[in-house]
């Protein structure tokens, strides 16, 4: 194996890394939410609807005499100080109030296919479209197809597109 | 008055309709060559003319209906149902489109007066503009039509007039109502016509790509518009429904959003056509898409499918949008599947690390983002549908969806300027994407020094993370930008001896569609960086009687007393507030409750102090019955004066690209359609 062989396997093991360690930052955060209590009632009453009819979020009604949402944040300082779950909360609010109370579909049943689809449908415009491009490619390595330039070069072909002002799009 | 109104529709109906037949007969003649009775080049023209009389007899209308309100003849329900006498005048004549047959109705002006530009301007190219007008025409047929039979604007009350009306909703009194709807309507309605001339294009076989550019500067105009809608909605959302806020992801302003969406995505791969001769079938695609979304946004703000805080406009025409739209959908793949072999690219991508393929993830993110909104929009519907059981797609649904993936579009608005055309090298990438690089690492030990930390108090947080990854984006995109800018005015400033900021001017004047899209990106990018303030807020709420003190950093508010006052319109109730901070005084604010005579409907204005770095949000939410105080809601909301910032400056860098370059480049627009398109059977206009 060449030492050029080499730099593009070790270059490619890095991005592997990178891409992994990004994937992990973001699992994390999708894994992990608050705890302390305030926070945790401030970040419960943002993941469940008003139910009067405002279709707001229950931390955010404020329309003057609402009939709902007081009662409903009641019911949660209640579920959080008998010291009940997250899925508790939402479980007794769903089973009181219809699954429309929650701000967000559950993870369960047919409501995964609303968590993943966005991201199947990304992933797979992205596959396709790399797939295609490289389909596209005219067999040269793309770091070939412009020779290295040097700095007078760079700055010559900089100094041509602007006096021509054929610069291209944005 | 009502008479006249009804009259000038049916009118405006009829000229519509002949222009479709007429244009559509007189097109299939030249097409064909046929022989006729008539010249088709004057069949033509007569066509074009009754578009242009059309429009004066829908502007009748509209005039109508307004002198209906002014005067407050309440003879016409519509008029009775969102009007009263002591309605102040601008309100008056936003109840033009404050319900849904006005609305209707100015829609339906809105698409004459764009489309009697178009007929004026037809010398540009007679025969692309002739298809363009009838495509128009028959757009406009279908809300004539909906307008004469199924939601008339006109339409008189039954028994006895009552002596005033049941008034303007309370949500719709405020200024900002008076601009916002039609801004957001000139951009929905404006799309149309980039969808009239790319289909106009694709059924006569348009030779090159000069439709594109004629319709570029339709499309930037239309875009415009409905940025400044989507805002001016987003700041009334704000000012207005008083939840402290500005974005609540509702299915209506999603129906905004998505066309935004398709139409920025085809601004920028519009140019890969234009440079390249790529991407024929996708620009088509996405014209044809745009426009269909607006058609869905009108049907999903009137149809009910789906709940929303818009629920005031809703109806039974959903049914009308639904034939239309499938009618639209037919005509565009039919179209399509005759033309494609019309829409060959001439060139293909070389490298997926070129300018190409950055356009291209770019439009890409941008679909998906779209796909995002309306998968999250549908979904209730589709979940009740599948399994009977309807859901709430809330905005933590679309926080944890969405913000990822715009992320990745903010990434790109930095990477796609760096890269250059068909290929490059790493030495270019490592040249042009160190400063970058740079002011993306000091902006993450700013931020966390600042205590944006995403592990604060030992916890994982959200919203720091997606901030701090937004604030890192924002700074190394915003740096390669002004590197782009400063390495041309460099350039510019060794040729002429011109200080820095003469050759940026020059250097903007000489390309003004590419620096004017780097103003663009500017603006986004302070936009952005409001975004990703919200995840600061703190808010504060607390019964307050006289003297009583309200603590939310850095302010202190002190309740000094209430006031009341009363109009012909509505009696309201206001909290005195002074400001402290640090000790000091420093303002009064006065958050009010109204409560409408006229609908009984009570209604929050919320008093804002803005500044650079925050705004302080004051509510009056209310009294407590049981001991007659008021209830104050604070909310410190971080950064939001960024937002209305980066919007002015989008708005600025639309302008600049809008205007021509000092290169001969925008000289070609102005060739004689003659010239351009001489292979074609041409048109002559009558005047």
């Amino acid at each position: 194996m060449g030492a050029t062989d080499m730099r593009a396997s070790r270059r490619i093991t890095f991005w592997l890394k990178t891409a992994q360690a990004l994937a992990l930052a973001v699992a994390v955060c999708f894994s992990l939410g608050a705890t302390d209590a305030g926070k945790r009632y401030n970040d419960l009453n943002h993941r469940l609807m008003c139910t009067c009819g405002c279709a707001e979020i229950l931390g955010e009604c404020n329309h003057v005499g609402c009939p709902s949402s007081e009662g409903e944040l009641d019911e949660l300082r209640t579920g959080i100080a008998g010291g009940q779950t997250d899925k508790q909360i939402f479980d007794s609010f769903a089973a009181k109030y219809g699954a429309t109370v929650l701000a967000a579909p559950t993870t369960e049943g047919f409501n995964l296919v609303a968590w993943i689809a966005p991201f199947a449908v990304f992933a797979a415009a992205l596959l396709g479209t790399i797939l295609l491009v490289r389909h596209w490619s005219v067999g040269k390595s793309e770091l070939a197809a412009e020779p290295e330039p040097n700095s007078e070069m760079a700055a010559l072909r900089d100094r041509i597109r602007h006096e021509t002002g054929n610069e291209g799009g944005f | 008055m009502a008479t006249f109104g009804s009259f000038a529709l049916l009118i405006a109906l009829a000229l519509a309709a002949y222009n479709l037949l007429a244009g559509a007969l007189a097109l299939r003649l030249l097409a064909t060559g046929q022989p006729a009775p008539v010249s088709p080049e004057r069949l033509a023209d007569t066509a074009r003319r009754a578009g242009i009389a059309g429009f004066v007899a829908i502007s009748a209308a509209a005039f109508a209906l307004i002198w209906s309100v002014f005067t407050n003849d309440f003879s016409i329900t519509y008029i009775l149902e969102h009007s009263n006498r002591a309605l102040p005048g601008p309100y008056k004549f936003s109840a033009l489109w404050s319900g849904q047959e006005g609305s209707l109705l100015l829609w339906a002006w809105l698409l004459a007066t764009y489309g009697f530009v178009l007929r004026l301007t037809h010398k540009t190219d007679v025969k692309l503009y002739a298809y363009a007008g009838t495509i128009l025409a028959a757009i406009q047929v279908f809300f004539l039509a909906i307008l004469n039979f199924a939601a008339p604007p006109f339409a008189l009350m039954r028994g006895a007039i009552p002596e005033d009306g049941n008034g303007l909703n309370p949500l719709l009194q405020y200024p900002e109502m008076v601009i916002h709807p039609p801004m957001l309507y000139l951009g929905y309605v404006g799309f149309s016509v980039p969808f009239a001339f790319g289909l106009g294009a694709l059924m006569m076989r348009y030779p090159g790509e000069k439709w594109i550019k004629i319709t570029r500067v339709w499309t930037m105009v239309t875009w415009l518009f409905l940025t400044c809608g989507i805002f001016l909605g987003m700041h009334w959302a704000y000012a207005v429904l008083g939840w402290g806020g500005y974005w609540g992801w509702d299915p209506v302003e999603n129906a905004s959003f998505m066309p935004w969406l398709t139409g920025t995505a085809f601004l920028h791969s519009v140019m890969m056509q234009e440079k390249k001769g790529m991407m024929k079938s996708w620009n088509v695609w996405l014209v044809f898409s745009t426009f269909l979304l607006t058609m869905l946004g009108t049907l999903l703000t009137r149809a009910g499918l789906v709940s929303s805080v818009h629920a005031f406009a809703q109806s039974s025409i959903g049914t009308w949008f639904v034939a239309f739209m499938v009618i639209v959908l037919a005509v565009c793949i039919f179209t399509y599947v005759l033309q494609r072999s019309h829409l060959k690219a001439e060139h293909h991508l070389e490298s997926l690390v070129s300018r190409e393929s950055s356009f291209l993830f770019n439009n890409l993110v941008l679909l998906t983002s779209c796909f995002v909104i309306l998968w999250g929009t549908l979904f209730p519907v589709i979940s009740e549908y599948v399994v009977g059981n309807k859901v709430t797609m809330g905005a933590p649904w679309y926080n944890r969806v969405a913000i990822p993936i715009g992320l990745f579009l903010l990434f790109l608005t930095g990477v796609g300027p760096l890269l250059p055309w068909r290929a490059t090298s790493l030495r270019s990438i490592r040249r042009n994407f160190i400063i970058p690089i740079i002011a993306l690492w000091a902006a993450v030990i700013v931020a966390l020094a600042l205590g944006v930390n995403p592990m604060k108090d030992g916890q994982f947080d959200n919203g720091n993370f997606y901030a701090l990854i937004a604030f890192a984006l924002s700074a190394g995109v915003m740096a390669a930008i002004l590197s782009e800018f400063f390495r041309g005015a460099g350039v510019i400033s060794r040729q002429t001896g011109k200080n820095l900021f003469s050759a940026m001017y020059l250097l903007t004047r000489r390309n003004t569609r590419r620096y004017g899209g780097y103003i663009i990106h500017i603006g986004v990018v302070i936009v952005v960086i409001g975004l990703a303030g919200s995840a600061f807020n703190t808010n504060k709420e607390s019964e307050m009687s006289i003297h009583d003190k309200l603590v939310i950093p850095p302010y202190t508010l002190e309740q000094v007393g209430a006031t009341q006052d009363s109009n012909a319109n509505y009696d309201s109730e206001w909290a005195m507030l002074d400001v402290y901070k640090d000790g000091k005084k420093q303002f009064q604010m006065l958050p009010e409750k109204r409560v409408y005579h006229a609908s009984q409907q009570p209604q929050t204005m919320v008093a804002i102090h803005s500044n650079i770095l925050w705004d302080l949000y004051v509510i009056y939410e209310g009294t407590n019955p049981s001991t007659n105080q008021p209830i104050i809601k604070a909310i410190i909301n971080p950064l939001v004066s960024w937002i209305w910032a980066g919007v002015a400056l989008v708005a600025f860098g639309t302008f600049i690209a809008l205007v021509p370059s000092l290169t001969p480049a925008t000289a070609s627009l102005r060739v004689p359609a003659t010239r351009a398109v001489p292979t074609e059977p041409v048109l002559h206009g009558g005047d």
